[in-house]
């Protein structure tokens, strides 16, 4: 007989939580966060929106994101100034601080800030939040697979990794980007040339956990039930698996919005009179000293747009641990 | 309970070598090893063999070739007069339905993130001929009850449960689609003792019930000793000897049988100090490289020049009743001299 | 010149009758996010010098924590000692500033684990490992250091220890690792052994090797020793007396041969009833219903009412004190008496 839980610790040693069995024992029970009927079945994923929709940061976090795709599918709700129209700009105003009708002041252009930001969430958020999901499932998928099958398909599929580790990531989405200019839209080009590069770090992350996961028993014990290999990798590697995923992913939508900026200052992203707000925190780095606002607006909802997606990225991998529920 | 009729289980020179390879690229089989080197045995309705052996002796690859989880290098394993080691596809995921396994530990044996009710049917969505999608919860409850828990709790999660009551739900699970045969992988060790006796006596309860066989691969020989009907005893990837409990327990004959007896500490300090204690040497030699003729001769007193040169069979020997693999056997009680 | 371990406690012998170790009262509890674990709660046992003390218990009982507590290798916090003595030779360690009990640890009380190969460094070899306890705490050159620690090797039977004292841990088998632990920790000559589960982990044979080297090596030096277990038959083989732990207390202890024959405590009835012998085949095995308390929410009363058959209504209010039955005896069972006609019958 062994200890399964390491005697020193910082933690606990030998202890245990536990629950009563009623059969056996009528030691008073710890009660879970709702009282669970055995009438209706739970799984991980019911189980965890139960729990999600009593989490305030996943509540908080889902009005902020909701607010900015609202905001990117109808921009003229927020702002009835159209900052495409060039009538809407003064040059004569540039640099203006906050007036009435103007609450962010104007751009170096004399464009009306807070109209260019709203009307910027949309290419920003799409580049981000597409990326984002392309890179995860693309990763994420081979991970699962690489990790699960080992042997060929495994080597085979990390070595490839490896090489696009090799390409630093600004110059390939740079090479990527410039190669197919024109002949494709900028947003789904950036699109692209940052998923292209994005992908091997979520596919390395999942392979890990997939490796980690795939040693214990349980999957032993499927496999001795006669599971199939999607049924072990679906039911049994992927929820084991999912938490350094999700939270790589929201980590890289951050970096993907910013990593736009970056390719758009070099001429090869989002291009005016296109708006996102990596252009709008390139075109105002230079007179950042006399006129800070122009940099800071974008660079604040930028922040607020990947500090929701991070709160909603640890709301969701708590919800699926149910230790933690 | 030990009947005669038709075996459930046939297992017949059973070999399982794992190989050892060397380069990355270009592989090259520099040796392999010799896990499972021969093994046969048979398990009839309603008996219990228990199969003891120190760590490496290879009883864990030989529950791992049983369950088709490992297929053998060489030799068969019958279930019900079919061959499970060539069985595939469709087939081989019938044939699971009538040979199951309960694990040693009941912390990783059981997905964290599946409700008990979801890891108890699995088996059902996995064979779904079993049981109608209607009929699938209630079924899962009714295991539930029938291995001692509550049946409300299904919709809880393992780490809500102690270790114990974790092992009851993966005995449930091994239960769910009424197998024969049960192969049992040190399902007590892990637990406290005073938990083990509830185990032990649900598993005896539960094969009483529904006739299940069980193979109970042990190195706790009290435990074995208690549960099994015959005992077969491994080292080195070969049965040394194998026989009806009292048989093993009382009449070993086998160096390595009274060796491995008399190490047990018994729970009773009366008469320790006559107690007559057989202290081996050394450690078990490398399964990869094996000793020529008997794989004992090593670490055994007896050994003469023919144990070198000539493996010794697993046969009835003369002045014993069973089966043992010794030139020299002798019965010789250790657990009760003194 | 360094300090040594002498300069901070007395010589052999200490003061009038005191034993060689004695804990004393001992509580030990865990501040944790879930609340005050309390997983020692009130523990007292002593050790003379060639004494084997077990310490018998499931996971949870507290016999591992206070193990730690004596060596002083508590995580504090989250653990906090709020009450109690640990004297070693008469000197309340827990009294001893953490400069000072760094002479005691390790050179007079020492301590082997259950699990040799995470106790272990991987990346030095063996004889670094050994040799490192003479280079700190003695002083000695490096050569001279590596002697003993061949020599150390030698005497827990290693065989061609002068070869294998430069392989790495990974190299070596269980048991032979084990008894690395067993003599890294006697290498300082202490006076207090304590093992933690020592074979736990171990074959039944290589069991019978370290008890057996466990055993040699207390003839010849006269420690003390605590011998913390699981195991009634390892229990039966080598201890001179038991304490047996539940919850956090001694719930008996007695010397070894009273309690196997009688015990005075249901728990302790219920366990020696509960395991199978290889010995015997029994019936259908007794087993004590229930499961161990959670320390976080201990039953009032006696901690082992919910599981006790012989439960009565005082057993649910009133914690019963360790009755003493015999000057060697104690109990903390309200019926001890009935427990122990029970079993004389």
């Amino acid at each position: 007989m062994s200890n399964p839980t390491p005697p020193v610790g910082p933690g606990l040693p030998e202890t245990q939580t536990m629950v009563s069995d009623t059969v056996t024992a009528p030691a008073p029970e710890r009660q879970g966060r709702h009282a669970k009927k055995s009438g209706k079945p739970a799984s991980l994923w019911t189980d965890a929106w139960y729990d999600l929709r009593r989490r305030p940061t996943f509540i908080i976090s889902m009005i902020i994101i909701v607010v900015l795709l609202v905001m990117s599918i109808w921009p003229s709700l927020f702002t009835s100034i159209d900052p495409f129209n060039a009538r809407s700009c003064d040059l004569a105003t540039a640099r203006q601080g906050p007036s009435a009708g103007h609450v962010f002041g104007r751009d170096n252009l004399g464009c009306d800030l807070y109209a260019r930001t709203v009307y910027g969430a949309r290419n920003s958020i799409v580049i981000g939040v597409l990326t984002t999901v392309l890179t995860t499932v693309i990763g994420g998928l081979l991970g699962i697979i690489a990790g699960y099958r080992s042997g060929i398909v495994d080597t085979v599929a990390s070595r490839i990794t490896e090489i696009f580790f090799a390409i630093p990531s600004i110059l390939g989405a740079l090479l990527i980007a410039a190669t197919f200019r024109g002949q494709y839209n900028s947003i789904l080009l950036v699109i692209i040339a940052l998923s292209v590069l994005g992908w091997p770090m979520v596919y390395r992350i999942m392979r890990a956990a997939v490796i980690t996961a795939k040693s214990q028993d349980f999957v032993v014990a499927a496999k001795a039930l006669g599971a199939g290999s999607g049924r072990i990798m679906f039911r049994h590697l992927l929820p084991n698996s999912l938490a350094s995923v999700i939270v790589v992913g929201t980590i890289n939508l951050g970096n993907f919005i910013a990593a736009e900026a970056a390719l758009s200052f070099l001429g090869v992203g989002v291009q005016s009179p296109d708006i996102s707000w990596g252009l709008m925190i390139a075109d105002a780095r230079n007179r950042f000293l006399e006129a800070p606002l122009p940099l800071v607006i974008p660079a604040v909802f930028l922040s607020i747009t990947v500090l929701a997606f991070i709160m909603l990225g640890d709301a969701v991998r708590d919800a699926l641990d149910p230790k933690l529920r | 309970m030990a009947n005669g009729g038709e075996p459930v289980l046939e297992v017949r020179d059973l070999v399982k070598h794992f190989p050892l390879n060397q380069g990355i690229v270009f592989k090259k089989q520099i040796g392999s090893i010799k896990a499972v080197d021969g093994v046969s045995f048979d398990l009839h309705r309603g008996e219990t063999l228990g199969i003891v052996g120190e760590s490496g002796c290879g009883k864990s690859t030989l529950a791992k070739v049983l369950m088709a989880l490992e297929r053998p290098t060489s030799g068969s394993v019958k279930i019900g007069g079919r061959d499970i080691g060539q069985a595939r596809g469709g087939e081989l995921k019938r044939m699971r339905r009538n040979i199951q396994m309960v694990m040693q530990d009941p912390y990783t044996s059981l997905n964290p993130r599946m409700t008990v009710g979801d890891i108890i049917g699995e088996p059902y969505e996995i064979h779904t001929e079993v049981a109608p999608k209607g009929d699938r919860r209630k079924k899962v409850q009714e295991l539930l009850e029938v291995v001692g828990l509550n049946p409300d709790h299904i919709n809880r999660y393992p780490h809500q449960f102690s270790g114990g009551q974790r092992q009851r739900i993966g005995i449930a699970r091994g239960l769910a689609l009424q197998p024969e045969i049960i192969v049992c992988d040190e399902p007590v060790s892990a637990l406290d003792v005073s938990i083990q006796a509830q185990v032990i006596n649900l598993l005896e309860r539960l094969q009483n019930e529904f006739g299940l066989a069980y193979i109970f691969i042990a190195h706790d020989l009290s435990v074995v000793r208690h549960i099994s009907d015959r005992v077969g005893v491994m080292y080195l990837g070969k049965f040394v000897e194998l026989g009806k409990d009292a048989e093993i327990y009382d009449r070993p004959a086998h160096p390595y049988t009274q060796a491995l007896l008399s190490a047990v500490p018994v729970p009773d300090p009366e008469g320790r100090e006559r107690r007559e204690r057989i202290i081996l040497q050394g450690d078990p030699p490398s399964p990869a490289n094996p000793p020529s003729g008997c794989r004992f001769r090593t670490r055994c007193w007896k050994a003469q020049e023919i144990c070198a040169q000539e493996e010794p069979l697993l046969q009835i020997r003369p002045g014993t009743g069973h089966l043992s693999a010794c030139h020299f056997a002798e019965t010789h009680d250790v657990v009760h001299a003194g | 010149m360094k300090k040594t371990s002498a300069d901070v406690l007395p010589a052999v012998g200490g003061q009038g009758n005191e034993p060689l170790l004695a804990v004393d009262n001992l509580h030990v509890e865990f501040h944790t996010r879930a609340g005050v674990v309390r997983a020692v709660n009130g523990v007292s046992y002593t050790v003379a010098p060639g004494e084997t003390l077990a310490v018998l218990g499931e996971s949870g009982s507290g016999k591992s924590v206070t193990a730690q507590a004596i060596m002083g290798i508590l995580d504090m916090p989250p653990a906090v000692i709020p009450k109690g003595e640990i004297r070693f030779k008469g000197t309340d360690l827990l009294k001893l500033s953490e400069h000072d009990r760094t002479h005691v640890r390790g050179q007079r009380i020492a301590m082997i684990f259950q699990d040799a190969l995470s106790a272990l460094n991987p990346v030095f070899t063996v004889g670094w490992q050994i040799s490192e306890m003479f280079r700190v705490h003695r002083g000695m050159s490096k050569s001279e250091a590596m002697k003993k620690a061949v020599e150390l090797m030698d005497r827990v039977r290693i065989p061609a220890a002068k070869q294998r004292v430069h392989d790495y841990p990974h190299q070596f088998s269980g048991g032979m690792r084990q008894r690395i632990m067993i003599a890294m920790s006697i290498a300082l000559d202490p006076e207090v052994l304590i093992a933690d589960e020592p074979t736990t982990a171990l074959d039944v044979t290589v069991q019978a090797q370290i008890m057996e080297l466990l055993a040699e090596l207390q003839r010849e030096s006269q420690m003390g020793l605590i011998l913390i277990t699981h195991d009634l038959g390892v229990v039966a083989d080598v201890a001179d007396k038991i304490a047996v732990m539940y919850a956090g207390r001694i719930v008996e202890n007695a010397p070894v041969y009273d309690i196997y024959k009688a015990p005075a405590h249901p728990y302790t009835k219920g366990l020696l009833d509960s395991i199978p012998r290889v010995d015997q085949k029994g019936h259908e095995l007794y087993a004590i219903k229930g499961l161990p308390p959670n320390l976080l929410d201990l039953p009032t009363g006696c901690a082992f009412h919910p599981r006790c058959p012989l439960r009565q209504e005082n057993c649910v209010t009133d914690a019963p004190p360790l009755y003493e039955i015999s000057g060697t005896r104690g109990s903390a069972c309200h019926y001890w008496r009935e427990v122990l006609d029970g079993e004389r019958r």
